[in-house]
């Protein structure tokens, strides 16, 4: 994704094959719309006997004739340029009204934003042909107005679109900067608005123009349009009233009309794959997946490691594990070959700054790395079963003997259920506890991890408690089971940091009462003191240096290690002088 | 909450009157043009004049909408410029027969989109490749153009089912499964695949939660995970997409009701507007509107009970 | 004495509605901030400090209260005024991802302040201002996206600093950084006052970081200010009780006075358990 946006967005769309093909057929549209005057075989409504409902591929009329005997081809070709003609007006009518007004809404809000949103919920939701047919009592057939009403009634999409960019870009820090640095709203709107609003505008414009091109087919198709002018609609519809006499003559109309639709719509995802391609890496196919895994385990027979310290008081043996992503055609790996053990009642503290591959030791002890992530090889080692070998035994494991504290707390409630539901939900899971003695055992729980109305809390949504309250919750959440092992990943990163110590304080007790090994995710040096017994520090998907607390904070060997402590320390505080 | 409903009802109120009022103004705005429309294209200046007056379409717009609504709240439409046919009692003939295919629709949408949109979302690969490609062709190829391929196809190739008319249930019940069952599938292939789709997307969004990741984590199946929370957070965009489906089901109905010439609502409005019968138009403007609300109105309620912040409040 | 560059007084800020619904988020806060000085305001979240600059920059209104600019008031000014003071007071976000625009080369971003004041000969400007921040001149041509978050910030920094402002507001500037980035960028703010006499009103929840770099800090709870002073005196010998928990909350990276400092903490008195 370095290409530069603003250049090559013709050339990007040409190299992506749908898209290429879509935009080939629709210029061949517009083209013959333009040239049939010259290039048709005869004029619209020219009658020829020998041409009536002939079949197609007769001599001088390729597909054939209609009732009337005129010739069909000619007709269709005419009937491109009402075709294009509506496209235009539609799409003139509807991009004007819909993208001016969702600017003006997006951007200054109040009471525009509310009577404009409130016609365009009222448009919306109204079956448009209804309308369109009213407005034919008033103006009989005249398809220029109707589709300038259709281009309102399709407006919305633009106002609705429009208007949630603009919401969002106004919420971008970057305006607010161009507010301080003193520019006037109209260079802000065309500045730092219009660029982000353009794309979405482009690939919505093709589906208003397939949407357009079917209402005006199927207007003239209920016999609202001109019946003198030649239209795709109009032929579709006297083909199908002749549909006993000539049935082929049915399908050129269909077709043509499908085709165009069928153009516009993959002209509008292939835009849309090209304008927002986003740099997030996608799930490989099965197949591929396969191959890169097999390439992977062939190398990794060469590597061998060392099945080091697995003595008794081992919980959790973490073995040469390499994770990877698939990033634009190739696999970027994250971790490479990290070993790692957890000793019971021993907090591990997996130190590292953003990127280091840190959380994806993390997920991948639990098996719940994103799809699109591949496990290249290693072995996560629990009571002498490998999960990552077993999928079974990892969903066993899961929740029962190793458990998970989440970094966000707000996020990782589910907002639909109570609180008492989920971890009933959580709990029964993995035991054979009834509902009643759920509750108990979570009632009792909730006290321990400093909640002091249980009952109550647990009959209130996510959205009803603080951060703080949730984080609790969700530890409780992970004991609630007497797990082996919990993995934390950032535990009190989203917390103030006088809720962060009593959290803090909460996970030290529980891992000294339960006798709990501890994976903890950080990047906090600090939080390390003041919990961990042993440190891995990670750096660019590797462990760098292992130590106990006391020696590596005391004397640290790697450069690495050396000048985390010391940013670290530069910002700490000095001690309060009695 | 019942402040939020109150308020929703409301507003359906002030939609009510506002598009009614705005469709009155097209349909009876142009007077002489009615008049003409009704007497033929031959008739004389002084007739045409005379019919305006006769039909009361010389009064100001408003008063005439106002005449209308009054009307309208005692039950009564109207009736046909030509016929003389009460509005009320076309419509009632008309109404179940496009109700009776746009619900039955709607059902089936609902069911088999849902199990399509979390299929291709939760099993990924193949399977959702060849949905999403399905879905945009789907969505893609106009209704009424399914419908003619679908007379083509049974009712002229193979005839194995009725190509147009409509048997009332109480004549026949079999018949008139017969006479609805191609108008419902040509309206549900398009329907489907984009409910489906927009569906997928609202359960991958779930899925992509990282409160599913933590659900997981505490060891709950992964068939609870999918059933019991992706699809209970997925229900309300699922339920906009439905009331949204509802109305480009009455849309394509319109078009649908043409192929197959079923006594419906929108052949009514088609053919009185081609017409110049305004009541006629009119009534089935306002039967319209009304569905469109009160599906809105239930959508907004059904929303409302399944958002535990808006119950709370 | 002179008169303060900036003085707030009695600020108040409120959101949403009249009467009940609404939420006071800053309740009456007073303090001055001089020519050249850094004045720190921390607190946790919803403590209102993040509130307060966007009220001095204009970005959040303000309900009553005043705020003065070299013996003005600024607040509640018209947009014309606002553009004016766009010389005086400028800001540096958090964010170093949303508050520059993808689509714009790093020296269209630098330039746009110069062009929106009228200043002339933007492109040497530029790469002045480069220079003074550390990064390479080449930057001017690339996209904000090829920057890691430490440059990007960096390029932040270079924009507030491009019509030589007397105060820059720095809201948490460092937080969405790595702890080595961290000290690099606080390193280079303080380069930057010493060159320039530039004042920071800087805003941050880490008391370690705002010790760092000021040479007052105020303590803010609940859109209060319940400490302010010297900052060695509020960082070593806090006198508000509240003051004294957020120090203690803080965890150092060192085990032995860790565990010291956890013992102190736990004796205060439990007060206002979440």
């Amino acid at each position: 994704m370095t290409e530069n946006p603003r250049r090559g967005v013709l050339v990007r769309l040409l190299r992506n094959p749908q898209g290429a093909i879509c935009l080939v057929y629709l210029l061949l549209v517009v083209l013959v719309a333009v040239t049939s005057p010259w290039l048709a075989p005869t004029g619209p409504s020219v009658t020829e006997l020998d041409a009536t409902s002939a079949p197609p591929f007769t001599a001088g009329h390729l597909l054939g004739g209609d009732g009337a005997g005129r010739d069909i081809l000619s007709r269709l070709m005419w009937g491109s340029r009402q075709t294009v003609l509506a496209c235009l007006i539609i799409l003139a009518v509807s991009v004007v009204t819909g993208v001016l007004s969702g600017l003006a809404a997006g951007f200054y809000r109040g009471r525009f934003e509310a009577g404009a949103s409130f016609v365009a919920d009222v448009i919306m939701s109204l079956p448009g042909v209804v309308l369109l047919i009213a407005l034919y009592a008033l103006t009989g057939p005249n398809i220029p107005v109707a589709m300038a009403a259709f281009g309102l009634i399709l407006a919305p999409t633009y106002y609705r679109l429009v208007r949630s960019v603009v919401l969002g870009v106004r919420n971008e820090l970057y305006v607010d900067a161009a507010r301080v640095v003193g520019l006037p709203d109209l260079r802000i709107v065309g500045r730092h608005v219009l660029w982000a609003v353009r794309a979405p505008v482009i690939i919505q414009s093709s589906f208003v123009l397939a949407s357009g091109i079917g209402i005006e087919a199927g207007i003239s198709f209920l016999g609202l349009g001109d019946p003198a002018a030649a239209s795709w609609g109009i032929v579709l519809q006297e083909s199908f009233n002749g549909i006993y006499n000539n049935p082929t003559a049915v399908v050129w109309p269909a077709l043509v009309i499908s085709l165009t639709i069928l153009a516009l719509v993959l002209l509008g995802n292939a835009l849309s794959d090209v304008l927002q391609a986003s740099a997030r890496s996608k799930p490989l196919s099965p197949r591929a997946r396969r191959a890169v895994l097999k390439a992977a385990r062939r190398e990794e027979v060469e590597e061998d490691s060392i099945l080091v310290g697995s003595s008794d008081d081992v919980v959790l043996s973490i073995r040469a594990l390499r994770v990877a992503y698939p990033v634009g055609g190739e696999i970027r790996e994250v971790v490479h070959g990290v070993d790692l053990d957890v000793r019971r009642g021993e907090i591990h503290g997996l130190v590292g700054e953003s990127g280091s591959g840190k959380s994806q030791v993390a997920f991948s002890t639990l098996g719940i790395l994103p799809r699109e992530a591949l496990i290249l090889g290693g072995s996560v080692l629990l009571g002498g079963d490998d999960l990552l070998e077993d999928g079974v035994k990892m969903r066993a494991a899961r929740g029962r003997r190793i458990a998970y504290v989440p970094q966000e707390p707000m996020s990782n409630l589910d907002p639909s259920f109570t609180i008492g539901k989920q971890l009933a939900y959580g709990l029964r899971a993995v035991t054979s506890l009834s509902a009643q003695q759920a509750r108990e055992r979570l009632v009792e729980l909730l006290t321990r991890v400093g909640i002091n109305d249980p009952g109550r809390v647990m009959g209130l949504y996510p959205h009803e408690i603080s951060g703080g309250m949730a984080q609790r919750v969700l530890i409780c959440g992970a004991v609630a089971a007497d797990p082996d092992v919990i993995v934390a990943d950032e535990p009190t990163t989203a917390l103030d940091v006088t809720v962060q110590a009593e959290v803090l304080e909460l996970l030290r007790e529980l891992s000294r009462e339960r006798g709990l090994a501890m994976i903890l995710v950080t990047h906090n040096l600090g939080v390390v003191a003041d919990l961990c017994d042993v440190v891995s520090v990670m750096k660019e998907g590797r462990i760098v240096e292992r130590a106990d607390v006391e020696t590596l904070f005391e004397s640290p060997r790697e450069a690495y290690t050396k000048e985390l402590l010391s940013s670290s320390r530069s910002v700490e505080l000095m001690e309060i002088q009695p | 909450m019942a402040l939020t409903l109150l308020k929703n009802l409301v507003r359906s109120l002030a939609v009510l009157l506002v598009v009614t009022f705005a469709t009155f103004s097209l349909t009876f705005g142009n007077g002489p043009g009615i008049a003409r429309a009704v007497l033929g294209m031959n008739a004389r200046p002084e007739d045409v004049q005379r019919e305006v007056i006769a039909l009361g379409l010389d009064q100001p717009l408003l008063v005439q909408y106002g005449n209308w609504l009054k009307g309208a709240l005692s039950g009564d439409l109207g009736a046909s410029f030509y016929t003389g046919q009460t509005v009320t009692n076309a419509l009632s003939s008309r109404v179940p027969v496009t109700l009776a295919i746009v619900v039955i629709t709607l059902v089936l949408t609902a069911a088999l989109s849902v199990l399509l949109g979390v299929t291709a979302a939760v099993k990924g690969g193949w399977v959702d490749r060849v949905l999403q490609f399905l879905s945009v062709l789907g969505t893609a190829v106009p209704a009424f153009i399914v419908a003619i391929v679908l007379v083509f196809a049974f009712a002229i190739a193979w005839r194995v089912l009725p190509a147009t008319g409509y048997v009332s249930p109480e004549i026949s019940l079999s018949g008139w499964l017969a006479s609805v069952t191609l108008p419902v599938v040509a309206l549900l292939i398009g329907s489907m695949a984009s409910a489906a789709a927009q569906f997928r997307t609202a359960v991958l969004d779930t899925l992509s939660r990282d409160y599913v990741r933590t659900l997981r984590a505490r060891g709950i199946s992964e068939r609870h995970v999918i059933f019991r929370h992706v699809l209970r957070n997925s229900a309300a965009p699922g339920l906009t997409v439905l009331s949204l489906t509802t109305f480009s089901l009455l849309g394509g109905a319109v078009f649908i009701e043409q192929v197959f010439a079923l006594p419906g609502m929108g052949q009514l409005a088609n053919q009185s507007a081609q017409i110049n019968d305004v009541p006629m138009v009119m009534g089935t403007v306002l039967v319209t509107i009304v569905i469109v609300l009160v599906v809105n109105f239930l959508g907004d309620l059904a929303t409302t009970v399944l958002n535990p912040k808006a119950r709370t409040r | 004495m002179t008169q303060p560059l900036l003085q707030v007084r009695d600020l108040v800020v409120r959101f949403g509605g009249r009467g009940k619904s609404a939420t006071t988020v800053i309740d009456g806060v007073s303090f001055d901030l001089a020519s050249g000085e850094t004045l720190s305001l921390v607190g946790e979240s919803g403590s209102g400090k993040t509130t307060i600059g966007r009220a001095i920059l204009g970005l959040a209104p303000v309900t009553s209260g005043s705020i003065g600019f070299r013996g003005q008031t600024i607040s509640g000014v018209s947009r014309a005024r606002r553009r004016e003071l766009a010389r005086d007071l400028q800001v540096v976000f958090q964010d170093p991802y949303s508050s520059l625009n993808p689509s714009m080369t790093v020296g269209d971003i630098l330039v746009e302040p110069l062009a929106a004041a009228g200043v002339a000969g933007g492109r040497a400007r530029v790469r002045e201002l480069l220079d003074a921040v550390g990064l390479p001149t080449d930057a001017a041509a690339r996209y904000p996206r090829e920057f890691s978050g430490g440059q990007r910030q960096r390029v932040a920094i270079a924009r507030a600093l491009a019509l030589d402002p007397a105060v820059i507001v720095c809201d948490e500037p460092t937080s969405a950084l790595d702890v080595t980035t961290q000290a690099r960028v606080l390193r280079l703010f303080k380069d930057i006052q010493q060159a320039t006499g530039v004042a920071y009103l800087f805003i941050s929840h880490d008391l370690g970081v705002v010790n760092q770099i000021s040479d007052r800090i105020a303590v803010l709870h609940h859109g209060k200010i319940v400490e302010i002073g010297d900052a060695r005196q509020v960082a070593t010998a806090p006198r508000h009780e509240y003051t004294r928990r957020l120090h203690m909350a803080a965890p150092v990276a060192d085990p032995a006075k860790q565990r010291e400092r956890r013992e102190l903490r736990q004796a205060l008195p439990a007060e206002g358990r979440s």
